[in-house]
C-alpha cells in the first residue's frame, strides 16, 4: 500500500518535499486524483495528497481575480463564480465523464489540476486556455524551496512569466500551494446556430469563415453524422446527418443579431436550426467533455489532437482510413477528438504520422495504464526542444522527485 | 544604475570581432563607426546611454545563428534590439556587447485568413501587422501606444499591452508560435498555427523575457476580424474614487468594454491644451469607455454604461456620434505622454499595476509624495486592468532632479507592491526597475527565475545586467545541499 502524505498547509508541503529530496523518494503529487488517467503513470513510492490545501481565500468580483488553494474543487469555484454571475472564461473541460464518471454530475477535479493540465474548452478559440487566465502562484519547487511568480492583478510583466511554465506541467516542476486566476462576467445570453449535413471539408470551411467573421464566435464544432446521432440533444441526435455548430454569446439583442447574420450565411449550405439556452449549454458540454466517447464507447482509446484548423478534415481522413474509429471537431477544426477500438500501441505511430505534414500535437487522453506506460502520451518533441525542456525540468526539480515520468519517460 | 563591469579583454578584441561579424553579415550590416553607433546608444528610456561595442544587423535566421554561435564560443555578450522603443532600458547597450538589431527582419511571410493567423518577421512593426491584413478587414489586437514604431519581436520580448487588453488580452494571449535562436546558435520552433503545443510552455515564458532567453527570428500571431463598429463615451467625475467605482460598477454589470481609460485632472489639462479634444476641465477624473462589436450591441451597452455612470455620480457625459468624434475622444489620451512632455523638460513614466479598489488610496499617497519631492505628477490609468501610469515631471538640467524623480518613481512602485500590486504592468523591468525587484520578490523567487535563464543561456551572455539585480553564476544557482537521510520524516498527516 502506497503511503500518502497529506499536508495541511504550505509549510508542511515544504517539509514533505525537503524530506523527499533528502530520501531520494519521488512523490506523486495529486489532490482528488480525477486526472490520474491523463499522462503517463507516475513512478513514485509515495503520494503527496494536497486535498487539504483547499478553499477560496480571496475573491472580489469587481477585481476580476480569484485566489484559492490548489485543491479547491472546481464545483466550489464554479458555485462561487456563479453567485456573482461570473465564470472561468476558458471553460475548462471536465475529464470526469471521459474517465467513467457521470455525464451530468457537478464539475469534478480541482483548480490546481485544471491549471496543471492547462485545460480549456470550446471557448478556447476566443478566450484562451488555462494558461491565459492563470495570473500567479505560490509553490514549493522540487529543490525544496518556496517561491512565487506573477501576482494578483491582471496585467503584470514583472520578471519571467513562470505561471505559463506551471500551466500544463502536470506537477512535474513544483507543487503549487496557492493559485490566482482571472475571472470574467458570464455572458447574458447563449445561442447556437446549427447547420445540418455537409462533409467534413465543407463544415471546417464554414467554421473557419464563421471564426474569421466579426461575430465573436465562442464555439465552433463539427460532429459527423455517426457522432451527432449519439448526442443527448434532440435536435442534434435527430438530424440524421452531420451537424456543424457555432456558438454566439453576449447581450440579448446582439446575440439575436449575430445569430440572424450567421443563419443567413449558412442557409446556402444546408438546413439551419437554432439551439437556445438549455439545449445550447447541454450541447457544448458534450463537445467540451468528449461525451460522445463515453458510455458504451468507454472502452475505446481516445486521442486529443491539435492542428491548424484547415488541416483538420484531412487529418481525420487519414486517421479513420488507417485506424478505423471515429472523430469529431472542436476549435473550428483545430481540435480533433478521435476514438478508436483498443490497440496495444493506441495507433500512436499512425496518429503522429497523420499530423506530421501539417504540424500539431496529439495527446493520448484515455488508455489503460499499461498502454500509457508504453506509448508516448504527449507529442514527442524534436531533439533540441526536448533537451531544453529537460533543462527547464532540472531548473525546478533537479532530483526528479515530483511526478517523475508523468509527461516523458525518465523525466 | 550600476551595470556589470565591461570585460576589457572583449573590448580589446573589438577589431577581431568586427572582422568575424563581417564574414557572417556582409555589406553594411556591421556598424562600427562611432557616429553611427550613436543612433543605438539608448532605447525609449533616454536617461541611460551607452555606446555598444558594435551593432550587427543580420537578415536571416542562419546569420543570427552563426553570430550567436561565434559569440558563445568567444565570450561576447549580446543585447537584442527591436525598434528601440522600449521604456525600461531593456535594449540599453553594453560597452562589451554586440547590439543585435532585428530591424532588417521586416517582411510579412504568410497571411492565413482561414486559420486566422499571420507569420511575420520580428522587425515588422506592431501596426505593420495590422496594415498587412486590414484591407481584408482583419487586425492584430494588442495596441501599445508606440504601435506605429515598435516591433512585434520587441512586443513579445516585453509582453506588450495597450488600451484594449482587458477584452483582447496581452501579447502573450495573441502569439501562437515563434522561431528563436538560443545563445549557442541552436534554432528552435515553438508552437505554430495550432493551439497549446504540448510539453512545457516555453512560448509562454519567452513572451515577456526581455531578451534574456533567446533571439526571436519569426513570429506567428493571431489576427482577428475588426469589430463591426466602436463608440466611446467620455464620463467626468468629481473624484477619482467615483471614477474608479464607476469602472467596478460597469464590470459588475457584466460589461467588458474594449477599453476603459482614466485620466486625472493634471493629465486632462495637459492633453486638452495639446490636442483640444474637448475634454471637460472642471472634473477631477475623466473616463473614456469604448464599446466595440456589432452596432446593435454597442448602442445597447453604451446606453447601459451611461446609466451606470449617472448612478455613480458622473457630472459629465458625452457619447461619440461619429467615427471622427470617437477618434477625437481618444486623441487626448493617446497623446498623453507628449502632452505631459510639453509641460516639463523631462518626465518619467511609471507603470505599476494595482488592484483597482486601491486606486483612490494610491492616488492620494502619490499626491503626498508629489508634495514631499516637490515634483508634479499627472496620472493616466488603464482603468480596466489596474495599470497605472504616473508621469513624473522634472528637469534633468537641474542638478539632482533626475535622482529625485527616480526616487519618487521608486516610492510609487513600492506603494503599488504594498497594496497588492506589481512593479510593471506592460513596460518591463529592464534596467529601470531592476533594483526594485527585491520589493516584490524574495531572493528565492528571483533565483528560481534565474534558473530558468540558466536553462536557456547558461553562460549569461544574453542581455546581462537587465531585469535581475544580482547575477548569480548558473553553477551556483544549480547547486543543492542535499543531506541524504538527514531530514526527519515530516510531521504531517499520513495514511
Amino acid at each position: 500500500m502506497t503511503e500518502i502524505l497529506k499536508p495541511d498547509n504550505a509549510d508542511q508541503v515544504l517539509d514533505a518535499v525537503k524530506w523527499a529530496v533528502s530520501e531520494a523518494t519521488p512523490l506523486e503529487v495529486r489532490s482528488l486524483g480525477t486526472k490520474a488517467g491523463f499522462g503517463r503513470p507516475v513512478q513514485a513510492g509515495r503520494v503527496l495528497d494536497l486535498s487539504n490545501l483547499s478553499g477560496i481565500t480571496d475573491y472580489d468580483p469587481g477585481e476580476l481575480v480569484l485566489t484559492a488553494g490548489p485543491a479547491t474543487p472546481m464545483a466550489e469555484i464554479e458555485r462561487a463564480l456563479a453567485a456573482a454571475n461570473q465564470e472561468l472564461q476558458f471553460e475548462p473541460m471536465d475529464l470526469g465523464p471521459l474517465y467513467g464518471g457521470s455525464t451530468d454530475a457537478p464539475a469534478t477535479g480541482t483548480i490546481g489540476g485544471v491549471i496543471a493540465a492547462n485545460l480549456s474548452g470550446p471557448r478556447r478559440v476566443k478566450s484562451g486556455a488555462a494558461r491565459d487566465h492563470f495570473l500567479g502562484f505560490h509553490a514549493v519547487s522540487g529543490r525544496g524551496e518556496v517561491f512565487k511568480s506573477g501576482g494578483k492583478v491582471m496585467k503584470n510583466v514583472t520578471g519571467f512569466d513562470l505561471s505559463k511554465l506551471m500551466a500544463g506541467s502536470f506537477g512535474t516542476l513544483a507543487v503549487m500551494t496557492e493559485v490566482t486566476v482571472k475571472v470574467l462576467p458570464r455572458p447574458e445570453k447563449t445561442r447556437t446556430v446549427l447547420l445540418m449535413g455537409g462533409d467534413d471539408e465543407a463544415a471546417v470551411a464554414a467554421l473557419c469563415d464563421a471564426l474569421g467573421s466579426s461575430h465573436e464566435v465562442a464555439g465552433a464544432a463539427h460532429l459527423p453524422a455517426a457522432v451527432a446521432a449519439r448526442s443527448g440533444v434532440g435536435y442534434v441526435a435527430g438530424a440524421g446527418a452531420s451537424v456543424t455548430a457555432v456558438r454566439i454569446e453576449g447581450p440579448g439583442p446582439s446575440v439575436e443579431h449575430r445569430c440572424a447574420a450567421l443563419t443567413d450565411q449558412f442557409k446556402a449550405l444546408g438546413a439551419v436550426e437554432e439551439l437556445h439556452s438549455h439545449n445550447s449549454i447541454a450541447f457544448w458540454r458534450e463537445v467540451r467533455d468528449a461525451i460522445p466517447f463515453t458510455g458504451d464507447r468507454a472502452g475505446d482509446q481516445v486521442w486529443r489532437i491539435s492542428v491548424p484548423p484547415t488541416a483538420g478534415a484531412e487529418v481525420v481522413r487519414r486517421l479513420t482510413d488507417g485506424l478505423g474509429g471515429d472523430a469529431y471537431y472542436d476549435w473550428g477544426g483545430g481540435l480533433i477528438w478521435f476514438a478508436l477500438p483498443t490497440r496495444e500501441d493506441a495507433g500512436a505511430t499512425a496518429v503522429r504520422a497523420a499530423i506530421a505534414d501539417c504540424g500539431g500535437h496529439a495527446t493520448l487522453v484515455r488508455a489503460s495504464a499499461d498502454v500509457r506506460q508504453a506509448v508516448e502520451v504527449f507529442q514527442p518533441q524534436p531533439g533540441p526542444l526536448d533537451e531544453l525542456s529537460r533543462r527547464v525540468k532540472d531548473a525546478f526539480d533537479p532530483e526528479g522527485v515530483l511526478n517523475p515520468g508523468r509527461m516523458v519517460a525518465g523525466v | 544604475m550600476q551595470m556589470p563591469d565591461p570585460d576589457q579583454r572583449v573590448i580589446e578584441r573589438r577589431a577581431e570581432i568586427i572582422k568575424a561579424m563581417r564574414t557572417i553579415v556582409p555589406g553594411e550590416g556591421v556598424i562600427a563607426d562611432e557616429a553611427m553607433l550613436k543612433a543605438f546608444e539608448c532605447d525609449g528610456l533616454m536617461a541611460y546611454r551607452q555606446l555598444p561595442l558594435i551593432v550587427v544587423l543580420p537578415e536571416t535566421t542562419a546569420q543570427v545563428s552563426q553570430i550567436l554561435a561565434y559569440c558563445h564560443l568567444n565570450d561576447v555578450k549580446i543585447v537584442p534590439r527591436g525598434a528601440g522603443t522600449g521604456l525600461s532600458g531593456g535594449a540599453l547597450p553594453l560597452a562589451d556587447a554586440i547590439t543585435l538589431g532585428l530591424s532588417k527582419f521586416n517582411r510579412v511571410l504568410d497571411i492565413d485568413y482561414p486559420n486566422r493567423c499571420a507569420v511575420v518577421q520580428p522587425g515588422v512593426t506592431n501596426l505593420g501587422v495590422t496594415k498587412a491584413v486590414e484591407a481584408d478587414g482583419f487586425y492584430y489586437a494588442p495596441d501599445p501606444s508606440s504601435q506605429i514604431a515598435c516591433s512585434i519581436g520587441g512586443n513579445i520580448a516585453e509582453n506588450s499591452g495597450g488600451v484594449h487588453c482587458l477584452k483582447y488580452g496581452l501579447t502573450t494571449n495573441n502569439v501562437l508560435g515563434l522561431e528563436m535562436v538560443l545563445m549557442d546558435g541552436t534554432v528552435l520552433r515553438l508552437g505554430g498555427k495550432h493551439l497549446d503545443p504540448g510539453g512545457y510552455d516555453l512560448l509562454g515564458v519567452m513572451t515577456g523575457s526581455e531578451g534574456l532567453l533567446g533571439v526571436i527570428t519569426e513570429v506567428t500571431v493571431r489576427i482577428l476580424k475588426k469589430p463591426e463598429t466602436a463608440r466611446a463615451v467620455l464620463l467626468g467625475f468629481n473624484s477619482s474614487e467615483e471614477g474608479g467605482d464607476c469602472v467596478a460598477a460597469i464590470i459588475n454589470a457584466g460589461i467588458i468594454p474594449g477599453g476603459i481609460e482614466m485620466m486625472d485632472k493634471p493629465a486632462i489639462h495637459a492633453t486638452e491644451e495639446f490636442v483640444h479634444a474637448g475634454y471637460p476641465l472642471d472634473v477631477e477624473a475623466l473616463l473614456i469607455v469604448e464599446l466595440d462589436g456589432p452596432q446593435i450591441e454597442v448602442d445597447h451597452l453604451i446606453e447601459q454604461v451611461g446609466e451606470i455612470a449617472k448612478g455613480q455620480g458622473a457630472v459629465y457625459s458625452r457619447i461619440s456620434e461619429t467615427e471622427e468624434e470617437r477618434a477625437v475622444f481618444w486623441s487626448g489620451r493617446k497623446n498623453a505622454f507628449p502632452a505631459v512632455g510639453r509641460m516639463s523638460p523631462d518626465y518619467l513614466c511609471m507603470d505599476g499595476t494595482i488592484p483597482r479598489n486601491k486606486l483612490a488610496l494610491v492616488l492620494k499617497r502619490t499626491a503626498e509624495l508629489s508634495q514631499k519631492y516637490g515634483l508634479r505628477v499627472a496620472n493616466v490609468f488603464h482603468a480596466g486592468d489596474g495599470n497605472l501610469h504616473p508621469l513624473i515631471l522634472f528637469d534633468a538640467n537641474q542638478p539632482g532632479e533626475l535622482d529625485k524623480a527616480e526616487q519618487f518613481g521608486g516610492d510609487i512602485l513600492k506603494l503599488c507592491v504594498e497594496v497588492g500590486g506589481v512593479l510593471t504592468g506592460e513596460h518591463g523591468v529592464g534596467v529601470e526597475k531592476r533594483d526594485l525587484m527585491g520589493e516584490m520578490f524574495t531572493e528565492d523567487d528571483l533565483k528560481q527565475q534565474q534558473r530558468v535563464k540558466c536553462a536557456f543561456d547558461p553562460t549569461h551572455q544574453l542581455n546581462p545586467g537587465k531585469v535581475y539585480p544580482t547575477l548569480h553564476r548558473c553553477a551556483e544557482l544549480g547547486r543543492m545541499h542535499i543531506s541524504r537521510g538527514q531530514v526527519p520524516f515530516p510531521d504531517i498527516p499520513r495514511f
